[in-house]
């Protein structure tokens, strides 16, 4: 058990490593910092000093581990596109990105579970067929083309949506909020559905999954035979056993979902971590884009390994094995 | 002596329409169905030269007069622009066919790129053991744990950078499959490796070594084919996805240029014509890279299925 967590966490260590030396290596490969900082005037004496001041002239291993040991106190330097603090950025776009993955998130539960539920114990009917097709076109669409598409219909056509940016925002100290406004519940919506939109078929297809194996087991027979009425039995009994592979999962999806929102997030103009990144990109910034790779692989990290943890923990089997 | 000549000797055609895949196939009207539409995208993207009524690349073909022409079958369309055109008097339909066909180049590049290094790394990886194969599934595990779009965003931003001015028109496809491969040769390389461990014990590889075979054909001509199957699924439903990630970091604006559109790169440009009216600029080439991946995914599904030996 110990061996297992202390194992999981190495490993956790380990990928977080790999990824600060991969933003690092982009760091040092595009461009000289030393070109950017100072004007084409400088003298040679000028960026020998500046050179020498920034740690340029250590060895690779020395300034990576300088990098390392930056990074982990939250100071990945400043922006060279308009010399901001990057933590401090990418810090103030955060709330928007965690609350679109947020509510993304519980619509796909809303939705996904009784899709789930339904197409497991109606699976013959027609229109349980329909949400099995569906969920089929549900992952082969592109995020970003859902997006269109919802902004066409919602926006431009019927008009009942915002197609762009939060609305009004309410600050709540180090927190900014669109869940309090009308506007910014207004233009939550959107963009939520289609950050959603896959994972509503993910959830789906995990839940049905499950109820399959779940209905066909002892338990769920002897209940029918004491004559518990078919929807306690279904949305009770076999239902609560689906949910633990459900929320591991979703937990699992998040940091997917933190990442993947920049592709919304571009379509839907929304304020977040991922459009920074975006933008990020397309001026090479690459302290941001440094920062973006390093915090989202720790969110990723560190979820992965909580549930892996978890589970250690709650599944017995895993207990003695030495995995 | 009578039994074999009863015997019919199955040609390789004719075995292949003999085959349980080949009857599984017939059986599945979606599967059949998707092949079809699948075949015609194809078909029709590589025959853009000849069916498209315009040479999207040729500016001298551009009038601007045509500019913003709403599809045929709405007041104001004109032949022989059949779904319009967008703000440079640009034929959307031959667009769509010229910039299918870069998706479906840069999909099944990566896809034997990635197919090339996965499998030869899982080979060795699972026939050698040892430090080879610890370092490489280290390396595969890395590169899982972070999100495949950061990976490719990152990936393909960077070396843009890196490409000399004259080589970038030809180098961002390559770049592009590369930043794609990078990330789905794990999944082959992890599915043979696995494969290989259990082959490399059974008595027909050890007898084969034994008589002096030397690794290399070992592992091509004897493990290779009995890992093949689950590799087979997992590249047509990697086809869809690497088309959906090209498509992503296009629209994203850091795959394909305007100069050389793909999918991606079209719904792209015509994303900044949503609010002025003309849709089809953006609905077109979107509807075109749905079907093409809901067809790539339907075909994939029905193999992973029909492949299953448990399923049967």
């Amino acid at each position: 058990m110990l061996a297992f967590i202390i194992k999981r966490l190495a490993n956790a260590v380990f990928v977080m490593l790999s990824v600060t030396f991969l933003a690092f290596v982009i760091f040092t490969a595009v461009g000289d910092p030393v070109d950017q900082m100072l004007n084409e005037q400088a003298t040679q004496e000028q960026r020998d000093e500046l050179r020498e001041r920034l740690g340029l002239e250590a060895p690779f291993l020395v300034q990576y581990s300088k990098f390392v040991a930056r990074a982990a106190t939250g100071d990945f330097g400043i922006s060279f596109r308009n010399q901001q603090d990057v933590l401090a950025m990418i810090g103030e776009r955060f709330p928007a990105t965690f609350e679109l993955v947020l509510v993304a998130t519980f619509i796909s539960l809303v939705v996904g579970v009784p899709m789930g539920v339904i197409t497991a114990i109606r699976r013959q009917t027609w229109y349980a067929e329909a949400m099995q097709f569906t969920s089929i076109i549900g992952v082969s669409l592109p995020s970003f083309v859902v997006g269109i598409g919802l902004i066409l219909i919602f926006s431009v056509w019927l008009g009942w949506f915002p197609a762009f940016g939060r609305g009004e925002t309410v600050d709540l100290g180090w927190w900014s909020t669109g869940l309090l406004t009308h506007s910014g519940r207004m233009s939550i919506v959107l963009p939520a559905l289609s950050l959603s939109l896959f994972q509503i078929t993910l959830v789906m297809r995990l839940v049905r999954a499950e109820m399959l194996e779940v209905l066909r087991s002892d338990f769920i027979k002897f209940a029918r035979a004491r004559g518990v009425p078919a929807r306690r039995l279904h949305f009770s009994h076999a239902l609560r056993n689906c949910l633990m592979p459900v929320v591991t999962m979703t937990a699992m999806q998040v940091g997917g979902l933190i990442a993947f929102a920049l592709v919304t997030e571009t379509v839907f103009q929304w304020p977040g971590m991922g459009l920074l990144f975006i933008q990020a990109v397309t001026f090479v910034d690459v302290p941001i884009m440094a920062a973006y790779l390093c915090i989202v692989a720790l969110i990723f990290v560190v979820l992965n390994t909580i549930v892996d943890m978890a589970y250690a923990v709650i599944d017995p089997r895993l207990k003695g094995a030495d995995a | 002596m009578t039994d074999q000549a009863d015997r019919k000797v199955l040609s390789r055609t004719e075995a292949f329409f003999d085959s349980d895949l080949w009857w599984s196939f017939k059986a599945h009207k979606s599967a059949v169905g998707a092949a079809i539409v699948l075949a015609l995208v194809i078909v029709a993207a590589f025959c853009a030269p000849v069916l498209s009524p315009q040479d999207p690349y040729d500016l001298a073909a551009l009038e601007l007069w045509n500019a913003e022409l709403p599809p045929i079958w709405m007041e104001g369309g004109q032949m022989p622009y059949l779904l319009g055109t967008d703000v440079q008097g640009r034929d959307i339909l031959s667009g769509i066919l010229y910039g299918t066909r870069i998706s479906i180049v840069i999909g099944v590049a990566s896809v034997v790129v990635s197919l090339f290094v996965g499998i030869g790394l899982g080979l060795m990886a699972g026939y050698y053991g040892g430090w080879i194969d610890n370092v490489l599934m280290r390396v595969g595990d890395v590169l899982l744990s972070i999100p495949i779009v950061l990976v490719a965003i990152l990936v393909s931003s960077v070396a843009q950078q890196f490409l000399p001015p004259a080589w970038r028109e030809a180098g961002v496809a390559a770049v592009l499959v590369l930043a794609i491969a990078m990330y789905s040769w794990v999944q082959y390389a992890r599915v043979v490796r696995a494969q290989t461990m259990v082959e490399r014990r059974k008595e027909y590889v050890q007898a084969s070594r034994l008589v002096g075979t030397p690794a290399r054909r070992l592992m091509l001509k004897h493990i290779l084919p009995n890992t093949l199957t689950p590799i087979f699924v997992a590249a047509t439903l990697n086809f869809g996805l690497a088309i959906l990630i090209e498509a992503t970091l296009s629209f994203l604006g850091v795959g394909m240029p305007p100069n050389q559109p793909s999918l991606g790169t079209l719904i792209r440009v015509g994303n900044q014509y949503l609010f002025s009216g003309s849709w089809w600029i953006v609905l077109f080439p979107s509807i075109q890279l749905c079907i093409l991946v809901v067809a790539v995914n339907m075909l994939g599904d029905w193999l992973r299925d029909a492949l299953n030996p448990k399923l049967r």
